[in-house]
């Protein structure tokens, strides 16, 4: 893959952390300030982690990565999320 | 795996039977994680192509150059072959049949695969919600559910879809093939509710940027635009 994907690309990383849909969560980047649809989050990966970035400014905000040992997650970019009502639905029907 | 269909050279639909699937929306997808027998894994998201049925579900593939999981699930994997799923995934790129608004559905190549899982939920649940779909496609025999499509659209009520040639034509078309243009989707004539369409678009990252930005220097308004890109060219 040479192109980046997008936020929706981490829905299933992401799901086996939280318990309520994170992609539809609005994520604050720590570097700029833009708040984001985390699916709008720019993402490059697969291997060897997901790494997703501001679409505004580009620095990281969110990384996840799954070795034999166990996952990362790094929210070191993000200052924080809001996860709206429609972000709780439950992810099936 | 039931079942293996092809769509095209490139693309084949994959049946997945899995234990208690309580269903999904129209555009969540699955990640399918493939282990080698050294451990090694390799997980890749592929979107639900239709609405479950009787616990099947169905995944349209697109064999990539030198891509290690659709390459596998295209041309290696068996009927009767199991594979780790997780899903259904995504709650952003989803069509709420609810949603009144008319729906404007735009994909470049096998973007088509989560446009076409909103389109039969729409014609299962015998739902009215005007619905055009524009799907970019190099040539002819590059159209994915082309025959399904063509049936569909033919139907009253049915949705009425346009296909975009980048670079062969079939005889009949009066456009020249080409990339994608910001005329190609100013085509209001689906919508005579003069509601604001809620838009779909989905394919390779490049396409879908330049898709969402025909759409917003349209006037279609940015919260009206979702978009999913699945990288490549």
């Amino acid at each position: 893959m040479s192109e980046h994907r997008d936020g929706n690309a981490l829905a299933g990383p992401l799901a086996e952390i939280f318990t309520v849909e994170a992609t539809t969560a609005q994520v604050r980047c720590r570097a700029c300030g833009l708040s984001t649809m985390l699916a709008q989050l720019v993402v490059y990966g697969p291997e060897p982690g997901l790494v997703a970035r501001c679409p505004g400014c580009t620095e990281h905000v969110i990384r996840v990565a799954t070795t034999p040992a166990g996952t990362w997650l790094d929210l070191g970019g993000a200052t924080s999320f809001h996860f709206t009502s429609t972000a709780t639905r439950a992810i099936s029907p | 795996m039931t079942a293996s269909r092809v769509e095209t050279a490139t693309a084949h639909t994959l049946s997945l039977r899995v234990d208690e699937w309580n269903g999904h929306l129209p555009g969540q997808h699955i990640d399918v994680r493939l282990t080698a027998p050294d451990g090694y894994q390799a997980v890749r998201s592929y979107s639900l192509a239709a609405p479950a049925l009787d616990g099947v579900i169905e995944i349209t593939v697109q064999r990539l150059p030198g891509g290690e999981v659709s390459g596998f699930l295209t041309d290696t994997a068996m009927v009767g072959d199991q594979f780790e799923i997780r899903g259904p995934l995504g709650n952003w790129f989803v069509w709420d049949q609810d949603d009144p608004s008319p729906v404007l559905l735009v994909a470049g190549g096998s973007g088509v695969v989560p446009l076409m899982s909103m389109i039969r939920a729409r014609d299962r649940a015998d739902i009215q919600t005007p619905l055009h779909l524009i799907h970019s496609v190099r040539t002819p025999q590059d159209r994915i559910y082309g025959d399904e499509l063509t049936r569909l659209a033919a139907r009253a009520g049915g949705p009425s879809v346009t296909w975009l040639y980048t670079r062969t034509a079939p005889p009949t078309e009066t456009r020249p093939p080409g990339r994608l243009r910001r005329d190609d989707l100013d085509d209001g004539s689906t919508w005579t509710s003069g509601a604001t369409p809620i838009c779909f678009v989905c394919g390779p990252t490049g396409f879908v940027e330049e898709a969402a930005n025909h759409l917003l220097a349209s006037g279609h308004p940015a919260d009206r635009i979702r978009t999913e890109r699945f990288g490549g060219r």
